[in-house]
């Protein structure tokens, strides 16, 4: 018995999250320094990172909250957002998310915590949810083949105008956009168009559209003012001149009208949003895009396919890859990486879960209530501007917009006032018929109480005309029919949750990713409902909780990263890299010095680097690396000096991407400084600099901070992901505004800010609260601490497996910086056996492989995180060290060259049912090559996958029901 | 053989008289990308120069171009590889050509590497 009495603060275990999100405890922690040789954290961090650049000043951030104090906290501040019926429409309604996938997908880290779908055998349950996505979007849109999602409507849209440009054979540089489209949209499109040299005109699509000469339109179908027009006449039109058609969609009104693939759109976009995605005050929610198939490589983001396996069975995979920047580099024509997997999965099954005859008759429900509210108004002696419309009308109430809109919030109903002579009301899912009755009040405080909603309802007529009625069926693939009942459902999403390896399951090392935990109590507030059921276009009186939030955070960052001001708008890091790069160009065209339109890339970054700085109209130049990975510096400041008058920018990763603290960032900061550049810092590598040293400090002007790796939001299979950016005071004036919400920059430059870059004032808004609550819980100290284990845990890997596989880069002391680089070249030249080989070996046992060549080729790059505990890490080391051997074996000759552990990995069950055992190794070295595996085996339910076959036959809609029959 | 020409860039390019030269890639080229899976092949009464990006190739890993090693107009293309890219991998420098071009400068072939010099080229990227 110990006699020391503790206090009491201490017994109050305030900062006990700390030690549940950093996976080694302390003797775990002295255990790997003691393997290292070092004789503290301190002196780990004195060899790991320069003394240049590090800060001993402590994060002033609020002293760490325990899990139940931060609930209370955020329960607090979310009583401060007041949730009206939200009737603005706009592209955001109001939706009822089946409690069956709320609660075991949205709120189920077997699905939240997953990773981008790169490993297509470990994310066939994923994969196979976002083909039927691709399948709804394309029978909904009427068109041959859609992605699996991009970030928001408005990027969506200009992404649309990008591959007009492209495919269009027209020489006009001008892009017409109809005024009927979400004014959030126009003004994307707008920004977008800018550095590309575009010019936008935005008028009446059935009149100046007439005589413009453009490259493309982009039309929206049902218009933002509710009305729903023949569009082909336009189509037609454009079509003769050689004109892309772009159409913005609503999917439900897709129910009930005829798709716009039917009226001859050639790409049609739109949010898929109201299809059980909470609003959360403007996302993260899945945007849709498809197109003809003649246009299959020209589609931006990411695009499920079906190939097959070893074994000649079906198997999904992301398909045309090398379209993505990482390859494409400076050739890339988009910088969309992450896509909204998460998102785009809740919307997939919310049309499973209702089917064809469900989505009928929700839209048919909302579309009857609309022209109910239509004749009610009418009887009332109000003007209805619509002729034809589906959920949205506009209400002509001459002088009295801001009058009526303000006693429809006495009723706690919110109306668009579109100006001051016209209102929109907009229905969904959720509109009852009370709704109706509130909103005759309001209009009309004479009304009588009851007017007849059954009256109404028999004498109101269709209004939409009979041509632009649906007539195609659509949904007609057995998965959205099949799981109707809750019981069937609910084991559906068990059964696919199982084909996938998520972090529930298993360390994921994936270098420059940082897979993190998740904290369940960061996850809780994502789903309260003051938090996920408010527009993004409220009135800022009614969501002084997410202004307190967006307030709070954004101070956390700046204090983080040393930076002034920060913009939440901008949804992934490549929005982030992109915004940031367009305030640099404002501001040296502030300054009268707009010539400036050079940018820097050192060769080993990330590939949208190039393809944003493409996007903001800069020019790249390549500066090489040395044999360490480092930026060659000599060659640097040749260049930087040679274009001198035209240097905009470098961007720079810090750690570099090689995994290193590179010695001289400050001198290269200054380098491009003293040549009248700004300094980007891609911020991918975080997790690194966290509480040791300040972005700001390093000498960067602006930079991106992935909150979905460094804090904890977590990847959704493969979003959502959001990128705000800090910046220095000088460059605050140009971060972004919004066409809608006053306010959003307020900084702004007279003179004008770089416009909007997402469709929602403070982009992806829903999930800012996990960021929130993340260093709410770990405080300054905390946040070190998780930096420092995280520094410890890939110097712990890299020693350990370094005698295995050579670790390629490391800083001056011998030490990398929180992941680390195996080189694999040597064992390919010796018995060709290649990183895709060890990645899928390693399924075998259970893991999900790191980063594969990149930044170098034929190597691995392992980054896990400070929340991996040491047990965790020398499971995975072990793995690793027993395909050395495995590896040894084929290069000895011991094992065959072909037929071996590794070549045929991973090994399914369907080997142990297909006749006689076809290897020369045991099934016990196949499957249980570790006794620890007994445990806990993950089966992966395909074996290898083509994927040539996949690319050379590309199918990416729903394959015949034979080949589900697996699941029955 | 030795009425082939190679550039570094690894395209080859054979005379085929009447200023026809005949561009395809090498063996070293396909062997590097993998198997292709996509090729877009130049327009049919299109110019290229020499040195510009005249056709397109991917494989699952990588995406590359085609620059023309001569300078003219493009009279043939070989639509067998829109269908079946993997034709590039098996015989490239046979029935795995790119295209046709007249030549504008017959001055140009002599500029290109012979194929001892290409062999030569590519002994010492290795």
């Amino acid at each position: 018995m110990d006699d020391t009495r503790p206090p009491l603060s201490e017994l109050e275990m305030r900062g006990d999250f700390i030690r549940r999100h950093i996976g080694p405890g302390d003797r775990q922690i002295a255990e790997m320094l003691a393997e290292l040789g070092l004789g503290s954290i301190a002196e780990l961090i004195d060899r790991a990172v320069p003394a240049s650049i590090r800060s001993d000043r402590p994060l002033d951030l609020a002293a760490a909250k325990s899990e139940r104090a931060t609930v209370t906290y955020l329960r607090r501040m979310r009583e401060r957002n007041r949730i009206f019926i939200s009737m603005i429409g706009m592209g955001y309604y109001g939706t009822v998310i089946p409690a069956v996938i709320k609660r075991n997908v949205l709120e189920n880290p077997g699905w939240y915590t997953a990773y981008t779908p790169y490993q297509a055998e470990v994310a066939q349950g994923r994969l196979e949810v976002l083909l039927n996505f691709q399948q709804v979007v394309m029978d909904l849109t009427g068109m041959e083949l859609a992605n699996a999602s991009l970030l928001d409507e408005a990027t969506a849209a200009a992404e649309a105008m990008a591959m007009a440009k492209r495919v269009s054979k027209s020489r006009s540089s001008r892009f017409f956009v109809s005024d009927d489209c979400h004014p959030q949209t126009i003004a994307l499109v707008k920004t977008r168009a800018r550095r590309l040299g575009f010019e936008v005109v935005v008028g009446d699509a059935f009149g100046a559209a007439q005589d413009t000469d453009c490259f493309g339109l982009l039309l929206q179908y049902p218009g933002s003012s509710g009305e729903v027009r023949d569009i082909r006449p336009i189509i037609e039109r454009a079509h003769a001149d050689q004109a892309i058609v772009s159409v913005a969609t609503d999917l439900l009104a897709l129910t009930t009208l005829a798709p716009p693939g039917e009226l001859g759109a050639d790409i049609v976009v739109g949010s898929a949003q109201r299809f059980g995605v909470p609003m959360g005050y403007g996302g993260p929610h899945a945007a849709f895009f498809a197109t003809r198939d003649g246009f299959r490589r020209s589609v931006p983001g990411r695009i499920i396919g079906v190939s097959v396996d070893s074994a000649g069975r079906p198997a999904l995979r992301m398909a045309l890859q090398t379209r993505e920047q990482h390859i494409r580099r400076e050739k890339a024509t988009s910088n969309i990486c992450t896509s909204q997997v998460l998102l785009a999965v809740l919307a997939a099954l919310y049309a499973v879960y209702h089917g064809p005859d469900g989505l009928r008759t929700i839209a048919g429900r909302v579309h009857r209530m609309t022209l109910i509210l239509a004749e009610g108004l009418r009887r009332l002696g109000y003007d209805v501007v619509n002729d034809a419309f589906f959920d949205t009308i506009t209400v002509r109430v001459p002088g009295q917009a801001r009058r009526i809109a303000a006693r429809a919030r006495e009723s706690r109903i919110n109306l668009r006032i579109v100006d001051s002579d016209h209102l929109g009301i907009s229905f969904d899912e959720t509109t009852r018929r009370s709704n109706l009755q509130a909103l005759w009040q309001v209009f009309d405080t004479r009304a009588p109480s009851k007017i007849g909603i059954d009256e109404l309802d028999g004498v109101v007529e269709e209004c939409v005309p009979d041509p632009l009625r649906r007539r195609s069926s659509f949904l007609t693939h057995p998965v959205f029919e099949r799981y109707h009942s809750e019981t069937l459902m609910l084991r559906y999403l068990r059964r696919l949750q199982t084909k996938d390896i998520a972090l529930d399951r298993a360390m994921i090392p994936l270098g420059s990713c940082t897979m993190k935990l998740n904290g369940t109590t960061e996850m809780l507030p994502v789903t309260y409902r003051q938090f996920s059921a408010l527009h993004p276009f409220a009135p800022l009186d009614q969501v002084q909780g997410y202004q307190q939030l967006i307030e709070e955070l954004e101070e956390m960052l700046c204090e983080i990263t040393g930076f002034d001001a920060i913009s939440m708008q901008p949804n992934a890091g490549s929005q982030g890299e992109y915004a940031g790069l367009l305030c640099i160009r404002q501001y040296h065209e502030s300054r009268g010095e707009a010539a400036r339109d050079v940018c820097l890339i050192p060769s080993s970054a990330h590939g949208t680097n190039p393809a944003s700085a493409h996007m903001a109209g800069l020019e790249v130049i390549v500066i090489d690396c040395d044999e360490q990975g480092n930026i060659d510096v000599d060659e640097l400041r040749a260049k930087a000096e040679q274009h001198r008058k035209r240097l905009a920018a470098l961007m720079i990763t810090y750690p570099s991407t090689h995994g290193v603290f590179e010695e001289r960032v400050k001198e290269i900061c200054q380098i491009v400084h003293d040549n009248g550049g700004q300094v980007y810092l891609d911020g991918a590598n975080l997790n690194a600099l966290v509480g040791i040293c300040r972005a700001a400090d390093l000498g960067a002007d602006v930079a991106h901070i992935n909150l979905h790796k460094t804090f904890a939001i977590p990847h959704g299979g493969g979003g959502p992901g959001m990128g705000p950016i800090g910046v220095r005071s000088h460059l605050a004036p140009f971060l972004p505004d919004h066409p809608v919400v006053d306010g959003v920059n307020p900084a702004a430059a007279a003179a004008g800010t770089i416009g909007a870059v997402s469709a929602a004032p403070w982009g992806s808004a829903g999930i800012l609260p996990i960021s929130w609550a993340y260093i709410a819980m770990m405080g300054g100290p905390g946040l070190r601490r998780a930096t420092e284990i995280a520094i410890l845990n890939a110097n712990y890997i890299a020693h350990r497996l370094d005698p295995h596989y050579p670790v390629l880069y490391r800083g001056e002391h011998g030490m990398v910086a929180h992941e680390c680089i195996i080189d694999l070249r040597d064992i390919r030249h010796a018995c060709d056996i290649t990183v895709d080989d060890v990645a899928k070996r390693l399924v075998d046992y259970g893991f999900h492989a790191p980063t594969m060549s990149w930044p170098v080729a034929d190597t691995m790059m392992i980054e896990p995180t400070e929340s991996e505990a040491k047990r965790e890490i020398d499971r995975f080391c072990d793995a690793m060290i027993a395909i050395r051997r495995e590896i040894a074996d084929i290069e000895s000759g011991k094992a065959d060259a072909h037929n071996n552990l590794l070549r045929n990995a991973p090994h399914t069950h369907h080997l142990l049912l297909d006749g006689e055992w076809p290897h020369p190794y045991s099934k016990e070295q196949a499957f249980f090559p570790l006794a620890a595996l007994a445990e806990d085996k993950y089966w992966p339910p395909v074996g290898r996958i083509d994927n040539v076959y996949g690319d050379r036959h590309l199918v990416c809609s729903c394959p015949p029901i034979e080949s589900y029959q697996d699941d029955v | 053989m030795s009425d082939m020409k190679f550039t570094e860039d690894h395209e080859w390019a054979r005379d085929e008289g009447d200023d026809v030269v005949v561009v395809g890639i090498t063996d070293y080229a396909q062997e590097q990308l993998g198997e292709l899976v996509f090729v877009e092949l130049p327009e049919i009464g299109s110019d290229v120069s020499q040195g510009d990006e005249a056709a397109v190739v991917e494989s699952v890993k990588a995406a590359g171009e085609v620059k023309s090693p001569v300078s003219g107009s493009i009279i043939e293309v070989n639509e067998s590889l829109v269908e079946s890219p993997g034709i590039v991998n098996t015989d490239p420098t046979g029935d795995g050509w790119f295209y046709k071009v007249k030549m504008a400068d017959r001055s140009e072939l002599d500029g290109l590497l012979d194929e001892q010099s290409y062999k030569d080229f590519v002994a010492e990227l290795d």
